[in-house]
């Protein structure tokens, strides 16, 4: 199932408006907005904008920090990670497009600390799905969604994105 | 079975001992038989691994829980600690096994050493030896689980200097199809010589010569497909990339060369020699630098010498070499 532009658009303006809130109501200006490669650092790069930033969105590569090397190893094609400012003493909003396990959020947290000691992290998703196997959850999120084992949730992009529900491949 | 079958089933063997796909290696022992994608995907790798050195936290957790011994036989400084510097930047637990000081002086052969050290499961042999072939026997001979890298092999190989220097040329030329590149200096007992021979013709570099004085010319070269010049004036004429290499100093007393003032005056790379290559060649050298001997200070220190940055992405590149050998 394929979600229509503007589905999605309308999906991005509701975690844009949820984070203008979410700022508001707990003091935070010029939050550092990171998004995870690839969905969502498209997600990050359009809220930066929308938000009125400068510039791009930082962006994350977690390769190097996910828990399954052992499993899968790493892919040789890893875009790297792309932080333009220190984060120390700095309230980050980290952007992904899907929350599914939380290990990649987990991955994510523990590489934005190797680049510093950010105040707060606030965790912004497009979409959360059931299938959690930490103790991760998103402050704002554009939909919750129940999906079977085996379909997975994808992003096209970066412009326009578009939201996907397709089934896993085997 | 003819020569060629022959060939193409040595090769073939060798593949499998050096990388267990097209995608993965298993022991990094040679360059020769790498497919291009492979190195490719090393050269990839490596550069998304040199932001590491860039963050406040120069690691990232990729090897934790693996063990990596430095297994060295022969004096190195720059392989030995950028190994080291790799190992912990990937967060592998490490230990430098200096083998002058250790059991194999009280007799204990190498294979009784390698036993006792697997014994300790370890999960990597990065191993340095003055004898050509020690990485491979050693990679033969170790449990199925245990990667082996060579970290120079006699007058063999040395690939991840070869492979740190295509990273250094690739920085500067990405395009490999389009440039002439020049070797300077004892080609003939030179493991960095061969193993970058073999990395540039599977890059298909159009142009690569060997400049030297014929004793340090191994005869029939040519079929390495690079072109050898004895007159280096000539030998370096365009060239973008110039790499020296150290006239080692235990062939200074043999037959090999005349005496270090006149090997200078022919093959060191001085200022005026600098002016002959293109305008934008680099000069690299793999190090240590004989001042004076082989390159000027003017040139190893001018502002066309990549040598400080080869030691830098040779950090980088063995980090993506000992991440590759560690796949599933």
């Amino acid at each position: 199932m394929k979600y229509s532009k503007e589905q999605t658009a309308d999906l991005l303006l509701k975690i844009e408006n949820s984070l203008r809130e979410y700022l508001l109501k707990n003091n935070i200006e010029n939050p550092i907005i990171i998004g995870v490669h690839t969905g969502g650092a498209w997600v990050a790069d359009w809220l930066h904008k929308a938000l009125g930033f400068k510039g791009k969105a930082a962006s994350l590569n977690i390769s190097f920090y996910r828990d399954d090397f052992s499993r899968v190893g790493v892919n040789p094609k890893v875009e790297p990670s792309e932080m333009p400012v220190s984060i120390d003493e700095k309230h980050i909003i980290l952007v992904d497009d899907v929350l599914f396990t939380g290990r990649t959020t987990r991955a994510a947290i523990n590489e934005i600390f190797d680049f510093g000691r950010p105040l707060s992290v606030t965790l912004v998703v497009l979409v959360q799905r059931n299938g959690r196997e930490l103790p991760i959850a998103a402050d704002i999120i554009g939909e919750t969604l129940e999906l079977d084992n085996n379909k997975n949730i994808k992003l096209l992009g970066p412009d326009p994105i578009i939201l996907e529900i397709i089934d896993k491949e085997n | 079975m003819s020569e060629n079958e022959k060939r193409d089933l040595k090769e073939k063997n060798l593949n499998q001992n050096n990388a267990v796909s097209q995608k993965h290696l298993r022991h990094f022992l040679d360059i020769e038989n790498l497919p291009k994608s492979l190195i490719l995907d090393i050269l990839d790798l490596a550069e998304s691994f040199a932001g590491v050195s860039g963050q406040p936290v120069k690691k990232v957790p990729l090897l934790r829980g693996k063990t990596i011994i430095n297994l060295f036989f022969e004096a190195s400084t720059r392989t030995r600690t950028t190994f080291e510097l790799a190992a912990k930047r990937l967060s592998a637990d490490f230990l430098n096994i200096n083998i002058d000081f250790s059991a194999t002086k009280k007799g204990e052969t190498l294979l009784d050493t390698l036993r006792n050290l697997e014994a300790m499961h370890c999960d990597m042999f990065i191993v340095r030896h003055p004898s050509s072939g020690a990485a491979e026997f050693i990679s033969k001979n170790v449990s199925q689980n245990t990667s082996v890298i060579n970290a120079g092999d006699g007058r063999h190989a040395h690939p991840t200097q070869a492979m740190l220097d295509i990273f250094t040329i690739r920085k500067y030329f990405p395009d490999f199809t389009k440039i002439k590149i020049a070797i300077v200096g004892d080609i003939l007992h030179s493991r960095v010589a061969r193993s970058l021979m073999h990395a540039l013709r599977i890059l298909e570099v159009p142009d690569v010569r060997v400049i030297g004085p014929k004793t340090l010319l191994p005869k029939g070269i040519e079929h390495m497909g690079v072109t050898s010049y004895v007159n280096m004036d000539e030998g370096i004429k365009d060239c973008n990339v110039v790499i020296m290499l150290r006239l080692q100093n235990e062939r200074m007393d043999s037959s090999f060369i005349p005496d270090e003032h006149e090997y200078y005056n022919l093959y060191g790379f001085t200022p005026k020699r600098l002016g002959m290559i293109a305008k934008n060649g680099i000069v690299m050298h793999p190090g240590p630098v004989n001042r004076g001997v082989e390159i000027s200070s003017e040139v190893a220190d001018g502002d066309r010498s990549v040598i400080l940055q080869q030691v830098s992405n040779g950090i980088a590149v063995r980090m993506a070499i000992l991440s590759l050998s560690m796949q599933p």
